[in-house]
């Protein structure tokens, strides 16, 4: 087990200067937090009104033809729907009615924007009023938008979040809510640990039914899992709930901390805070151990994805003894992820926004050992020796608190671990020649960097 | 507006980065917002790309939307052309900026770059994916072909395979194969693998060989009608069809047919014995109407099924496919809405479905075998080994990739003997492969049950411990129990509790 290195004197990364770029973002619109949101919330249907491509997006970007009757799809806008608007709201209505017959399982149903949406400005709050009126009692309809001109990835489930703020019932309990989509298992580990501290009211958001939705109000305290929920945290101050700040539950210091700051809100007694927490901080140290020996002194680079990179990196490099090169980000929203940045030591550049050619330079420039980016950019940079690790696993992979830290750390790991592997019998990939079914010009992968 | 839950086409902007990201020497400006970069991941993943498409989206905002959009899609446009110096660039619009107005084609115009900039129409609240490989090649081709002398010896081109292309990679070198055979040398083949310098040669070609027409047909019909160059009107996937194919060939070029049968050796097995259980089979076949109607033919003619359905996704062949069923008495499903199809197959109760991947799901969920025959493709379309459907090779793949899905010769009397047996009963599926039948779905008996507890070297599950047990994945649950349930015993551990759980997840860890 290593010691966690001391804390970064001064504000760390808080205040360094940031490279703000604008051009080609490679990254996924906000509709694709519907593929991990629709397996949260159980009787929830994501209405996505939108063109051919949302429907594409939908099927293409997770892979999850796996679910023969999913809780999503897209009303796809045809020509006729953009000649009158008029037109477009009773068809709106009539796919709504058909859906909703077909499927009385459906408890709440949100309508999506998309890009199309949005530009030509189909009204979906008004619709959504509109139905949940007519379905009053059996289906509440909300709405959000997930378009690519006004969300990133993630923002997506922040959008919905914040959608569901003003349907929460009014109470004057006081109480914690959990926020952020998590995997059942890991909010259960979440509420134990909650349970264990002595806070007797924890409640979450998303709720897995929507007859089990927490309320909110001026005695609600809460605490982000997730650092893009920006626009769900404004909501809940709006209802009057208070934010408490705290670094992100990852790795073991993250947890740690994470817990920290709820238990002085609620003011845990110090003694029961280290003997609930004893044990998995242990144990959560001891999974990591694993991973420190391959990750130590390794340099790592993110491009922007899904805002999860800061707290990542703070994980990465204090907790595995990595050295963070570039840490990308769709959006810094520092009043969530601050004490991340101040807990990062200075060194790595910060960028905000993407010019993905001109970050692209920049990476293959500083040859990390590690590169973590989205599916479009992993096979040509694999195939010009850099080693990647796809970040939507991060989102879609238990990652978070004590039990999970050993696992955070082994994604990182994997792909070190497999190129190092190959790289033992070099004349596997480095053949004597060219295979003739490969482009004229076209380098052949090279396991040059790590080999 | 349409409910859509799985869509077989994606929207015409992809057909044209399927065009581009084949060719060599092109990009494609796309104005588009952020998010629709996600069709980069369709070659990168699926076709396991090793360079990204040469496709540059503009990347509007909300907030850009009331200021000027047509500059930035200007900008994009001379960095594009800077940084990776095409020989020809391609402008379009994806659906939301198709909505904002901004005429690609003239502004990419009116920057007056040195080379030939061609500007795309792809209606995408109409038509499809497609169409917008169909339209991009043609244009590229009506704009880049320039009149040449043909060849001394007699040549083809080969249209029709780009990115993405269902077995395009390997039904080239088939082609290619078969037209070498009769003393034919390949001119150029396109869009997959061409440059603009090579389109302008396509007129050099003596004829085409339309591979396939769901994305080279508009550009074939040009070729011929301007350049007098005619085009192969039969596909050549299955025996039958390659010798129609062979035949159109000779006509044209006034050679006899001459072709290396060597390695065809789906005539013999669909002639052996064992095939013998293959007689009168009742298949299904959907996919995109070329696909179909070649599935259709090695189906009746060479396997000898019974084909009781058939359809296509693709609204441009609904004529030919219509009538395709005619012949086969049964009445042609052309529908691009999967539910429609699951319900065709729900009544038609087929014993095999030559699908897509949707109809494999479909095929999952009723417990009926299915061999995939056409796009949309998935990464298991993309085979490390050669696999064509074109060609000799072609019609051996197809018979071992139809037989495959299907419960064995002997194996078939064994189920109907022992119907009670507990190993061949009528669910259990081929002993071959995982099985399709809908008992095995989900099913995971090694972890859902919880032994009870008997004995002293028994290690007992706590009440908290099995439910959280039971919290984690089933297809890893079971390692998880038996590491647990070793870790205990190991430490002389009888009640396992969560702690116990995750104590043994954290010494298993790597």
């Amino acid at each position: 087990m290593t010691d966690m290195p001391a804390l970064p004197q001064g504000n760390g990364c808080r205040d360094v200067p940031v490279l703000k770029q604008r051009g080609q973002h490679e990254v996924f619109c906000g509709l694709t937090g519907i593929i991990w949101l629709h397996r949260k919330m159980q009787d929830a249907f994501f209405l996505v009104v939108g063109s051919r491509t949302c429907a594409h997006l939908l099927q293409s970007a997770a892979g999850v033809m796996i679910f023969a009757e999913p809780r999503f799809g897209t009303a796809i806008l045809e020509e006729k729907d953009l000649a009158g608007l008029a037109d477009a709201n009773e068809e709106l209505d009539r796919e709504v009615e058909r859906l909703l017959s077909r499927r009385s399982d459906i408890k709440q149903l949100f309508l999506v924007g998309s890009c199309p949406s949005e530009v030509i400005k189909l009204d979906l709050e008004r619709a959504a009023e509109r139905l949940s009126e007519k379905y009053f009692g059996k289906t509440q309809v909300l709405n959000y938008s997930g378009s690519g001109i006004e969300t990133t990835f993630t923002q997506g489930e922040d959008a919905c979040l914040a959608s569901i703020v003003p349907a929460m019932p009014k109470t004057t309990e006081r109480q914690l809510l959990v926020v952020g989509a998590l995997p059942d298992v890991v909010e259960d580990q979440a509420l134990k640990l909650l349970g264990d501290l002595g806070i007797e009211t924890v409640r979450v958001l998303p709720s897995r039914t929507a007859d089990e939705i927490a309320g909110v109000g001026p005695n609600t305290v809460f605490a982000l899992t997730q650092p893009f929920l920006g626009d769900a945290a404004g909501a809940l101050e709006r209802r009057g709930a208070r934010h408490i700040a705290a670094p992100f539950p990852f790795g073991e210091e993250g947890t740690t901390a994470w817990l920290a700051a709820i238990a002085r809100e609620f003011g845990v007694d110090q003694d029961l805070f280290e003997t609930v927490t004893a044990a998995p901080r242990a144990r959560a140290r001891k999974a990591i151990a694993r991973s420190h020996e391959v990750l130590q002194n390794k340099r790592i680079f993110f491009f922007p994805d899904s805002q999860l990179e800061v707290p990542l990196a703070r994980f990465l490099t204090r907790e595995c003894g990595m050295e963070a090169v570039e840490v990308g980000t769709p959006f810094l929203h520092k009043g969530l992820v601050g004490p991340d940045l101040e807990m990062l030591a200075t060194g790595p550049q910060i960028s905000e926004g993407q010019d993905v050619d001109q970050q692209l330079d920049r990476a293959i420039a500083a040859q990390p050992d590690l590169t973590v980016c989205g599916l479009g950019l992993a096979n040509p940079l694999e195939a010009r020796g850099l080693t990647t690790k796809w970040a939507i696993e991060l989102v879609f992979t238990p990652v978070h608190f004590y039990e999970q830290a050993g696992d955070l750390a082994e994604l990182f790991t994997r792909p070190l671990r497999r190129r190092a592997m190959l790289a033992e019998h070099p004349s596997h990939i480095n053949g004597p020649e060219i295979s003739s079914g490969e482009r004229e010009g076209a380098k052949r992968p090279s396991l040059g960097a790590l080999a | 507006m349409k409910l859509a839950v799985w869509t077989y086409e994606g929207p015409p902007h992809v057909g044209a980065m399927r065009v581009a990201t084949g060719m060599e020497g092109v990009h494609f400006v796309l104005h588009a917002p952020q998010g629709d970069t996600y069709a980069d991941l369709l070659f990168t993943m699926i076709e396991r790309r090793d360079h990204r498409p040469p496709v540059t989206f503009t990347t509007f905002q909300a907030r850009d939307l009331g200021s000027d959009t047509a500059t930035l899609f200007k900008d994009a446009c001379n960095a594009a052309y800077e940084r990776y110096k095409p020989e020809a660039l391609i402008v379009g619009a994806s659906c939301t900026a198709e909505l904002i107005q901004d005429d690609p084609g003239g502004l990419a115009a009116a920057l007056d770059l040195p080379i030939p900039v061609i500007p795309l129409e792809l209606p995408s609240y109409q038509r499809k994916e497609n169409f917008g490989a169909d339209e991009t090649f043609f244009q590229i081709v009506k704009h880049l072909a320039k009149p040449c002398e043909k060849t001394a010896n007699i040549t083809a081109n080969i249209l029709g395979p780009t990115g993405l292309g269902f077995r395009h990679r390997d039904d080239i070198v088939e082609v290619t194969s078969l037209l070498n055979d009769m003393g034919i040398d390949v001119n150029v083949v396109a869009p997959m693998g061409s440059s603009p310098t090579e389109i302008a040669q396509l007129p050099a070609a003596h004829f085409n060989v339309l591979l396939y027409p769901e994305t080279a047909e508009a550009a074939a019909r040009w070729l011929e009608r301007t350049f007098d160059q005619p085009f192969t009107k039969t596909v050549p996937i299955g025996v039958g069809a390659t010798r129609d194919f062979l035949a159109e060939v000779a006509e044209i070029t006034g050679k006899p047919v001459q072709s290396d049968e060597s390695r065809l050796r789906q005539p013999w097995y669909s002639a052996s014995v064992d095939s013998t259980y293959l007689t009168g089979k009742r298949v299904f076949v959907f996919g995109d109407g070329t696909h179909v109607k070649t599935a259709a033919r090695i189906a009746k003619e060479e396997m000898c099924f019974e084909v009781c359905g058939l359809g296509c996704y693709n609204r441009e062949f609904a004529r030919d496919v219509r009538a395709l069923g005619k012949d086969y008495g049964v009445e042609a499903l052309i529908t691009d809405d999967y539910l429609d199809v699951e319900q065709a197959i729900e009544r038609l109760q087929p014993e095999l479905i030559l699908g897509t991947q949707m109809e494999r799901h479909i095929g999952k969920r009723l417990g009926i075998p299915c061999a995939v025959i056409s796009a949309p493709v998935h990464v298991q379309d993309f085979p490390a080994r050669y696999s064509p459907q074109a060609g000799w090779e072609g019609a051996n793949v197809i018979f071992d990739t139809w037989v495959h899905p299907l419960v064995m010769g002997l194996e078939e009397h064994l189920l109907t003997m022992f119907r009670e047996d507990f190993e061949f009963h009528d669910d259990a599926g081929a002993s071959h492969h995982g099985g399709h039948a809908p008992r095995e779905i989900g099913a995971t008996p090694d972890v859902t049950e919880i032994p009870t507890p008997s004995g002293s070297d028994v290690v007992v599950w706590l009440q908290d411990a099995e439910k959280e047990l039971k919290k984690i994945p089933f297809f890893v649950r079971g390692k998880a129990k038996r590491n647990t349930e070793a870790f205990a015993t190991e430490r002389g551990v009888t009640e396992i509790s969560i702690d116990t759980l995750y104590e043994a997840k954290a010494h298993f860890a790597r």
